[in-house]
């Protein structure tokens, strides 16, 4: 076997294709595909192209078992990024991505990027980004290389989203020692647009010229497959840098440029360059488009010198824009990108062979198919098992459980636990308020942003739990999307729409990959009950480190529609003097929950039962009856349960406390029944605060929707008081709680305890 | 012609990150790092003839752009 | 009345400073691109916050030699009331139209949070609707915002009663808690010698409606009405 690399012979032997992760299978097929053997700068852009993050091979056979249809839905998965109908002739663009090893290897730089990566993806749709959350998963906290990532990541993020402009307008943060070698760091982005503002990411029309836009292409994130054949030795290591520096002043300059020449109809396709880069964007426009794209690398932008084709279709550097403009259009799209000082390249164009031509001035170094590299990537059903000790985990281990400490000496550790705890320390570095569009946001449950001209406004919450994903994947999933849409049903706001980010460890290990299966089963039955579909998403695998995979974790994204902006609500008891209600069961399930691990140093149990019907049943309800006006503010239960959760709408509430009365829950697994009340992560349950004029009401109507619902006490004096059946539980000032919550995570990133 | 400028705060100017530097070092043991400045560092390339021109140039550009004359103090050293 | 909403490469408070004087306040505003040398015969410029080129080198200190700038000093030099909102009043530091100069936070950490600002004069166009003494709750949103001018500097501001605005608790005393940067003296915002061109770090065009969160800027937009270019000599004048 042999190829041509600048007219260097380089051998393919087997250690070349381990460097590229092609397996001698995949070889085989990718000869078939072409004719022929295949030249180094082939080789390469298919071992991107064929890699995990860009194919999907080892999950697409289960993705494609997820709901992506409904009537609001005008573009599922395939392309950039999903769309939804939300009225008034606009539509919300959004969709979630994970950049996990990459923040491991550069907090900062990794995230960033992160950051970068997903709002190109929305603003190449032709959607104005105006929204971003992060679901963050670090390992331990007390041990100080979790906290440099934590430092390095939010830092990252921050430094990204403010400068270009985009409010960072709520998230989740958690911690577990099987995120310690792998943390996870999921980024969602919505944008909006006009309907017919919509861009696709398709190449069409022969003779187009195709442009390239935005910074120099360099060595960035070449893996360690480059091969510059004689030439690679140390220095060449030296030149090559192994992460990707994001430049958001650059990408803010693109994405001005990219909407303003959006808004002619000068473009009839735009793509980003992202994973893969510029192999993948010129073979994806062109095979959506059913077209051939010619390109000639000579003309791409370089930042540094002597640079192989195999590196500029390899390079992923940052804030790259392909474009697709109509021919004689090309002056018109020039000049808009001159006036933000960025200069559009005419690198090619679109032709009628559906291949992708590759050339160095005149010489044709690569040339394939379009659909050999995106339709025609392996697709395995690899093999699943249950893992064992699988039934061994779903028992509560009563007998081994140790001290079980008062209720509010739980309470108290609990409320100062770093994944429970305030997260204000993260999220005042992330400038929430830009572009004044956010009326609930960091803190509340869900982030809420009005859309301007409009009466409307739109929700989102990302959200999972890998515990309950260990103890049952498919179960946990479905619980992660149930949690995702309450937290935005209790801002008023009706779920429309799901993205996904499936992160997961080992493929290849069948464990893993039935985890995997069955957790894409959990959410497809969840959001077809919840009446959200999947437009798109992203998956991560491989996040282990010397065999010891993360927790499951599938991370759900929800955008909610919000009719009236003036209802929204958010989790805060706005006065004393009102009555508090529980929707929902207390059972008192603590498989997986907050309360065995913190406490117990345990991951036990069978995750909350899921009635996805009532779980509909009652978001529905909640946000009919906050557009009537009935609740004051509404809280999902989640982790820590009811106790952490009623805790919370006192705080940031400016002193408003509460006293409540429940009754005893069963107890799960032998654990003391008080314990089991106030910490039990039952799904489905939803605190409110409801002005006493208005409980009648709101109980009848709960009856008549078929929700559990009771008065449980009052909100008003300056203690926490929870009793159980009428006996106090827990009884303490709401100021020392509060100061515990509030403060703790600073304290724990500042290495002390809290 | 190569030049290479250093841009520094002002003694009298409070230095949060040289400060928060030395406090980590300390933090590592190196307590006989006494006290961390920090400031930035320019390589530039300029298309001229002599040293006196490289001089002026890089002290003309270093003065209006490259430093804050209120906070900041620069030096210049040709290669 | 119209606005001049200057834009550069990187801002991104434009738009909602023109939302603020168009759809709350009612008044006109355009945009100004920073490659522009004309402000169109505004009455009021307003140079909006963000991260102008990126805030590479230092914050606004590119900025400060866009063309459009010529035209904002002269306007400046006739009197005409000039507003820099956080990054646009880094730009007025760094081209010198404002003394002093602007360091990273204390804390080294960007800060996204309200704080409260006592008013600490009347007399510029920008809180002559406010009363002296008056608190109000603003956003910042800054990672360098801690105001630095050497102690003579600092000495003639304070003897000018350029001070306008300082950092304060919600009773309205200068504290250091209340200090969310580390600046000195605690300033928020200061007037240049003839009173008509104003910088403050935090954001009074982020409230100006209580659906996001406060509507305590206004008074801040609001001043500045009914005032024609050239009052702002006359402001000096009978200091």
């Amino acid at each position: 076997m042999t190829s041509r690399t600048e007219g260097r012979e380089m051998t393919i032997d087997a250690a070349v294709l381990e460097r590229h992760g092609v397996t001698r299978d995949e070889y085989r097929r990718i000869v078939e595909l072409m004719g022929r053997e295949p030249y180094l700068t082939e080789l390469g852009m298919f071992s991107v192209m064929w890699s995990e993050h860009c194919s999907y091979k080892s999950s697409r056979v289960h993705l494609k078992t997820l709901p992506t249809d409904g009537e609001r839905v005008l573009q599922g998965p395939g392309e950039n990024a999903g769309a939804v109908d939300v009225g008034d002739g606009l539509a919300a663009v959004f969709k979630i991505e994970s950049h996990n090893h990459p923040s491991f290897i550069e907090p900062y730089q990794g995230a960033a990027t992160g950051v970068g990566g997903i709002i190109r993806d929305i603003f190449t749709m032709g959607a104005r980004p105006v929204a971003l959350l992060d679901s963050l998963r670090f390992g331990a906290i007390d041990r100080p290389p979790t906290r440099r990532l934590v430092k390095g990541v939010v830092a990252g993020i921050g430094g990204y989203g403010n400068s270009i402009g985009i409010p960072t307008v709520g998230g989740e943060v958690m911690f577990d020692e099987s995120y310690g070698g792998n943390p996870l760091v999921n980024v969602f982005c919505l944008g909006v647009a006009r309907h017919d503002a919509i861009v696709k990411g398709v190449a069409s029309g022969v003779g187009n010229p195709v442009y390239y836009v935005g910074a120099k292409t360099g060595r960035d994130g070449i893996h360690g497959a480059t091969m510059a054949s004689a030439e690679f030795d140390e220095k060449s290591a030296e030149k090559r840098p192994a992460v990707q520096v994001g430049d958001p002043f650059m990408e803010k300059l693109l994405l001005e440029a990219c909407l303003e020449v959006m808004k002619t109809d000068a473009v009839v396709g735009v793509q980003d360059m992202g994973a893969a880069g510029l192999t993948c964007a010129t073979s994806e426009t062109g095979s959506r488009g059913g077209v051939g794209v010619e390109i000639d690398v000579t003309l791409v932008p370089q930042r540094e010198t002597g640079m192989t084709p195999y590196e500029i279709m390899l390079s992923e550097s940052q804030e790259r824009m392909l474009l697709i403009v109509r021919r004689g259009r090309e002056a018109e799209v020039e000049r808009i990108f001159e006036k933000w000082d960025l200069h559009a390249v005419r690198i090619g164009e679109v032709t009628a062979d559906g291949m992708l031509r590759v050339r160095a001035g005149g010489e044709v170094v690569a040339e394939m198919p379009n659909r050999a590299l995106t339709d025609e990537a392996p697709v395995y059903r690899r093999p699943m098992r249950e893992p064992a000790g699988h039934d061994e985990r779903r028992r509560i281990p009563s007998d081994a459980l140790g001290v079980v400490l008062p209720p509010q000496d739980v309470f108290l550790q609990l409320l100062a636990s770093p994944t429970v705890a305030s997260k204000r320390w993260v999220f005042e570095q992330y400038d929430h308020m830009v572009r004044t569009n956010t009326i609930a946001a960091a803190g509340a449950a869900a982030g809420v942003i009005r859309l301007k001209g409009t009466r409307r406004a739109l929700a989102m919450s990302v959200d999972g739990n890998g515990r309950f994903c260990l103890l049952d994947p498919r179960h946990g999933a479905a619980l992660a999307v149930a949690e995702a849409a309450r937290n935005v049903a209790c801002s008023g706001a009706t779920p429309i729409a799901a993205t996904n980010c499936l992160n997961f460890g080992n493929p290849e290990r069948p464990e893993i990959m039935w985890q995997f299966a069955e957790a894409v089963a959990g959410i497809g039955e969840a959001c077809r009950a919840l009446g959200t579909p999947i437009t798109g998403g992203n998956v991560s695998l491989y996040n282990e480190t010397d065999g010891q995979s993360v927790l499951p974790t599938p991370v759900i994204g929800i955008v909610g529609l919000l009719e009236d902006a003036s209802a929204v609500r958010t989790r805060v008891f706005p006065a004393a003097g009102l009555d508090v209600v529980l929707f929902g069961e207390n059972l008192g399930e603590l498989g997986g929950s907050e309360y065995l691990k913190t406490m117990h140093r345990l991951v036990r149990g069978m995750p909350p039962a899921l009635d996805l019907a009532r779980e509909r049943a009652l978001q529905a309800l909640v946000v009919r009856l906050i557009g009537e006006g009935r609740l004051a503010s509404a809280h999902d239960c989640a982790e820590g349960g009811l106790a952490v959760t009623l805790a919370e709408c006192c705080f940031e509430s400016g002193g408003v406390g509460a006293a409540v009365d429940v009754p005893a829950a069963p107890s799960d697994g032998g654990v003391d029944t008080v314990i089991a009340t106030l910490f039990g992560e039952s799904a489905s349950r939803v605190v409110a605060a409801v002005a006493p004029g208005d409980v009648a009401a709101v109980l009848e109507a709960a009856t008549a929707a078929g929700v559990p619902a009771r008065r449980i006490g009052r909100t008003g004096g300056d203690r926490i008081v929870i009793a159980v059946d009428g006996a106090r539980a827990i009884d303490c000032a709401l100021g020392e709680a509060e100061t515990r919550w509030a403060t703790s995570l600073a304290h724990w990133m500042e290495g002390r305890a809290a | 012609m190569k030049a290479r400028v250093f841009v520094t705060l002002k003694p009298s100017v409070f230095d949060p990150q040289g400060h928060t530097i030395a406090e980590a070092l300390h933090s590592l043991g190196y307590g006989a790092v006494a006290d961390v400045r920090q400031g930035k560092y320019f390589e530039l390339d300029l298309d001229v003839e002599s040293r006196e021109a490289a001089e002026k140039l890089a002290a003309e550009v270093s003065d209006r752009v490259l430093a804050n004359p209120v906070i900041e103090s620069f030096r210049v050293e040709l290669s | 009345m119209t606005f001049a909403v200057v834009v550069f490469p990187g801002s991104n408070c434009d738009h909602d400073a023109y939302h603020a004087i168009k759809h709350v306040l009612g008044e006109d505003a355009v945009f100004v691109w920073h490659k522009e040398t004309s402000l169109h015969g505004a009455d009021v410029v307003l140079l909006p916050g963000g991260f102008s080129h990126g805030d590479y080198l230092r914050t606004g200190a590119i900025a400060r030699f866009s063309p459009v700038m010529r035209a904002v000093e002269d306007a400046a030099r006739a009197g005409t009331p000039v507003l820099g909102i956080c990054n646009g009043f880094q730009v007025l530091l760094e081209c010198g139209l404002l003394p002093g100069a602007m360091l990273r936070n204390r804390d080294l950490k960007f800060h996204c949070e309200f704080v409260h600002v006592r008013v600490e004069r009347t007399d510029t166009p920008f809180t002559r609707a406010a009363r002296e003494g008056q608190v109000l709750r603003l956003p910042i949103a800054h990672g360098d915002g801690n105001y630095w001018a050497p102690p003579e500097t600092l000495d003639a501001l304070e003897r000018g009663g350029q001070v306008v605005f300082r950092y304060a608790t919600a009773a309205g005393e200068v504290t250091d808690e209340a200090n969310p940067n580390g600046s000195v003296h605690g300033i928020a915002g200061i007037c240049n010698e003839a009173r008509n061109v104003v910088g403050l770090m935090p954001h009074p065009e982020r409230a100006c409606e209580t659906a996001v969160g406060s509507d305590d800027g206004l008074v801040v937009l609001r001043s500045v009405l009914g005032t024609m270019a050239g009052d702002g000599a006359l402001e000096a004048a009978s200091r």
